[in-house]
């Protein structure tokens, strides 16, 4: 972990994985979607409509992983002050709140067809906007300071706490019995879902992962320069 | 413990010497919860549908407005400082304040809640459900406002910032506040949403003063 608190070090490596992950992106996302889209049948109740969980499913998912990711980081940003770690969880918070929204807003867009409303206040989209809740504050603390590694700290602790919002999210379609469906892919006794959706499924998920590793890449890297920027022009102006 | 009491003592009589700025949120609470009557139209039966909720909105909110003095006076004077110098166990020092906190804004807001849920026309016999859910949840809202409050201070437009922190964690609270009362109102028992209260009440006990402590580290840094 420690030897990548190097910038340099990490750059070089953020590098040398950054073409793999937009060569990963474009392989799965355009391989999830054909099958998705084409390959795929349609559901025997919803019809086409299925179609929009290759989206959304993937989202939800990476909703809650790019937390965790964000709790993890900013846990040891806390405890070993590790310096890259903050800087991930500023590159990544945008990201997962985009994910967020998309889940919400193509769960919307199913659940006008299907359940007749846009929305519902059942238990696992509360909680889900709840963590979209989370995302914005933790971005609107992190720029709430005049001193950025005060916001950083600030944005860490509130992450940590945020955290409880995570189980709940997963378990809230066992603990209350209410519209949205059961986990249907990771479950006891394997997936309930036929292996023609499941395909597509995965393949979104794994495209959507490598989408979010190439644009945190890319954000991580930003946020490096800019800050070396700053830190020129500081020693210029003095 | 004698420094958790003498803080606890400090507060409670800087709130009493002030005198109105506990009255302040009591009067916010009634003076907002009045302003449905106006806006959903007075007939008694639709108050009385939607009086449980909107009575622990309200004390959600006034909460909320009380947060932002928790530690801005102290951070303010210097107070914290020295409170964060003093050998003393910082969650302790931390614990007091939401004490002092919890007895001068939410016992109040308790003590008004009938004259509230009077004007809402709320069933009588709904209080008890209502009352004894405040209990249990309200000190969880002044804990859980309390890291908000440590990890906002000294920000730019904190007040913003803190009920966009905080409000998003107050809806468990809320949602199964007001499901006691919904229980209770359609002849249900009301024990297990009042015992998921004590859970959160006893969950946010254990570790709450512990993050509001380091989020006042951080702050203070």
């Amino acid at each position: 972990m420690h030897r990548f608190a190097n910038p340099n070090r990490f750059l070089r490596l953020a590098r040398a994985v950054f073409p793999w992950a937009v060569g990963a992106t474009v392989a799965f996302l355009g391989a999830g979607l054909y099958y998705a889209l084409f390959a795929s049948p349609p559901d025997y109740q919803q019809g086409e409509t299925v179609r929009i969980m290759y989206v959304h499913v993937p989202s939800a998912w990476m909703a809650m992983f790019v937390y965790a990711a964000i709790a993890a980081a900013s846990a040891s940003a806390l405890i070993w002050k590790h310096p890259l770690a903050d800087i991930f969880a500023r590159a990544a918070s945008p990201i997962g709140a985009a994910f967020t929204f998309l889940a919400l807003v193509t769960g919307s867009l199913w659940g006008k067809p299907m359940w007749g409303a846009w929305w519902v206040w059942d238990a696992r989209l509360t909680s889900v906007l709840i963590l979209f809740f989370l995302y914005l504050g933790h971005m609107a603390l992190l720029n709430a300071f005049d001193d950025p590694a005060r916001g950083q700290r600030a944005a860490a602790i509130l992450a940590l706490v945020g955290v409880v919002n995570l189980p709940i999210i997963k378990f809230s379609v066992d603990w209350w019995n209410t519209l949205h469906q059961p986990a249907s892919v990771v479950r006891m006794g394997g997936p309930s879902i036929h292996p023609d959706m499941l395909t597509p499924l995965l393949l979104m998920a794994a495209g959507f992962t490598a989408y979010f590793v190439m644009t945190v890449i890319l954000r991580i890297e930003a946020e490096i320069l800019a800050r070396r920027v700053r830190a020129h022009r500081l020693m210029q102006g003095s | 413990m004698s420094a958790f009491a003498a803080l606890l003592r400090r507060d409670l009589r800087l709130a009493v010497r002030n005198g109105g700025d506990a009255l302040m949120v009591v009067a916010f609470f009634i003076v907002a919860g009045v302003l449905f009557p106006f806006g959903v139209g007075a007939e008694p039966a639709v108050l009385a549908r939607i009086a449980p909720g909107l009575v622990w909105v309200m004390a959600l909110l006034s909460v909320l407005l009380s947060l932002d003095r928790l530690f801005q006076s102290d951070y303010e004077d210097g107070s914290l400082a020295q409170i964060l110098l003093s050998p003393q166990a910082l969650v302790l020092a931390v614990a007091a304040k939401i004490a002092a906190h919890w007895l001068v804004t939410a016992v109040p807001l308790m003590i008004a809640t009938p004259l509230l849920a009077l004007l809402l026309s709320l069933d009588p016999a709904l209080l008890p459900p209502l009352l004894l859910g405040m209990l249990l949840g309200t000190p969880t809202l002044a804990i859980l406002g309390a890291i908000g409050a440590a990890l906002a201070l000294g920000a730019r437009r904190g007040g913003v910032l803190l009920s966009l922190l905080v409000l998003p964690l107050y809806i468990p609270v809320l949602v199964f506040g007001a499901g006691a009362v919904g229980a209770a109102a359609s002849g249900e028992p009301f024990q297990a949403p009042l015992m998921a209260l004590g859970a959160f009440l006893l969950a946010a006990l254990a570790l709450g003063p512990w993050a509001a402590a380091a989020s006042l580290r951080q702050a203070a840094q």
